[in-house]
């Protein structure tokens, strides 16, 4: 259990079941009145944010979060299956879970997983994952001062805006915080 | 956030040399104000910062300073004051009030308290009225203050709600018929002092129920009503005023109460301040008093949003 005194931003507590963050994070004390503490609260599965005033006295859940180091190693279907290299136990992410980061799965990369109560709920990708051009038009040469951007397609459909001069191959590196394009690793053929 | 702010560590005359304006504002605020009391014949007064007894509230917890206490108020001491015949009294200084860290509170801070015998809440509201407006005068050159977009006119006529008033209004129930302290916390904070930030003028929150008051007198129409009254401009708390408790059998069994009370909660009980409870039974005259937080001020005049902007040193 926690403590209202415990509470700060980004602090991961439970509510009715359900794991929150705190996203925001407020002391007050009215006149001669308790100490109160309003936060701001999203839940970690649904997203969904609101607003909620602790007293000193109350006390607040804590989850069974456990955070684990795991493998990607391939899709199947809906689900996405992950290793634990020290125990070879295979763990299945849906779609859902992963969001808009299944796009940058790269086979063999290592990602943070965040259980609650043994489900997965959050996947944390490193900052910077590398992909193939699969389709664009062809790039305009020496054109690398402008910001103009154009539409390009990773193999997996997922549609990222480029530079001109990246071609159809041509290898880049993306922000996966962002899912933008950062830079160019190396040239295709 | 709660947490005193180091990202510029290591470079504090960048960091105090940004503070330039703050700091000049709290300046000319405190200057503003020692200047008022002292043209309107208040004695300004300097009482002990650390205490053997400090004054007894459910809710606010005292520093330990070896054998003694800082002090959360002045209260007791200016009261002692008057008690011996002194008639009109100020002192600014600081106070402290343990684990108290917000944007809105430091653990210590600048507060100023007035007291005038043979008076009430009610003169010490026109004091109060004249003194914002000295202030913001002296301060801005105008009369009006800003707070996060909204303005608040203090040469106009100030609103007044009775807590009966705003509670049944903006919470839907009334606190003085039926009072729940929980309840009363948490719909103030959620509920009414949010709807306080949207008047254009002062807002004086006045007739708490009578156990919101620990050290004021009730009403003599009105025995479940406290004579206590709270200032809010752009819905900032800034000062609390009471006509103060003078019987001293009364006050005897509020701070017992009290004492229980925060005996029963886990938290420290303070020694009982005899000397205060010597000079109440020799007889206090009728008199109102009244705290006021200067940094908050402070930060109105300033536009600043948190006690932090308007402090050059909040560790």
């Amino acid at each position: 259990m926690y403590t209202a005194s415990d509470l700060r931003k980004g602090l991961k507590i439970e509510i009715d079941g359900a794991p929150c963050v705190i996203t925001d994070f407020q002391f007050m004390k009215p006149g001669k009145g308790q100490a109160l503490y309003r936060c701001k609260i999203k839940n970690l599965i649904t997203g969904a944010t609101v607003d909620k005033t602790y007293r000193a006295v109350d006390k607040i859940d804590k989850p069974n979060l456990e955070q684990r180091d795991l493998i990607y190693s391939y899709q199947d279907g809906a689900h996405f299956v992950f290793m634990d290299n020290d125990t070879y136990e295979q763990v299945l992410i849906d779609e859902e879970v992963l969001g808009d980061q299944r796009y940058f799965l790269v086979e063999d990369m290592e990602v943070e997983i965040l259980f609650h109560n043994n489900n997965p709920i959050e996947v944390t990708l490193p900052v910077f994952i590398e992909k193939d051009i699969a389709e664009t038009e062809p790039g305009v040469r020496g054109d690398t001062a402008t910001n103009v951007m154009k539409p390009a397609k990773l193999d997996n459909g997922y549609e990222i805006q480029v530079p001109l001069f990246i071609n159809q191959g041509d290898r880049v590196r993306i922000d996966t915080r962002t899912g933008k394009y950062a830079d160019r690793v190396s040239k295709g053929f | 956030m709660n947490r005193p702010p180091d990202e510029h560590a290591g470079d504090e005359p960048a960091r105090l040399g940004r503070k330039r304006e703050a700091l000049v504002c709290r300046s000319r605020t405190l200057q503003a104000i020692r200047q008022f009391f002292h043209m309107r014949d208040f004695l300004e007064v300097e009482t002990p910062v650390r205490l053997r007894a400090p004054a007894p509230e459910r809710h606010i917890d005292a520093e330990p300073a070896g054998a003694y206490f800082l002090r959360t108020s002045p209260e007791l001491h200016m009261k002692r004051l008057l008690a011996a015949g002194y008639e009109r009294l100020f002192q600014m200084g600081p106070c402290f009030r343990r684990g108290e860290r917000g944007p809105l509170h430091h653990p210590e801070y600048t507060m100023l308290e007035w007291y005038r015998a043979n008076a009430s809440y009610t003169e010490i509201l026109d004091d109060t009225v004249a003194l914002i407006r000295h202030v913001v005068r002296s301060v801005s050159g105008g009369s009006v203050l800003h707070r996060r977009g909204c303005a608040v006119r203090v040469d106009a006529d100030w609103a007044r709600f009775t807590v009966s008033d705003a509670f049944s209004r903006w919470a839907d129930w009334d606190p003085v018929t039926a009072y729940d302290a929980d309840r009363f916390d948490v719909d103030l904070v959620e509920k009414v002092e949010p709807a306080l930030r949207a008047q254009p003028v002062p807002v004086v929150l006045t007739d708490y129920p009578i156990a919101a008051a620990a050290l004021a007198r009730s009403k003599a129409d009105a025995p479940a009503v406290a004579e206590r009254w709270e200032l809010y401009i752009a819905g900032l708390e800034i000062a609390n005023a009471y006509s103060e408790l003078i019987d001293a059998q009364e006050q005897q069994r509020r701070f017992e109460a009290c004492a229980r009370e925060r005996g029963a909660a886990g938290l420290t009980v303070y020694p009982a301040d005899r000397a205060f409870m010597d000079a109440l039974a020799h007889g206090l005259p009728p008199c109102g008093g009244i705290a006021l937080g200067v940094d908050r001020l402070v930060m109105l005049l300033a536009d600043a949003p948190t006690m932090d902007d308007v402090t050059a040193f909040a560790e």
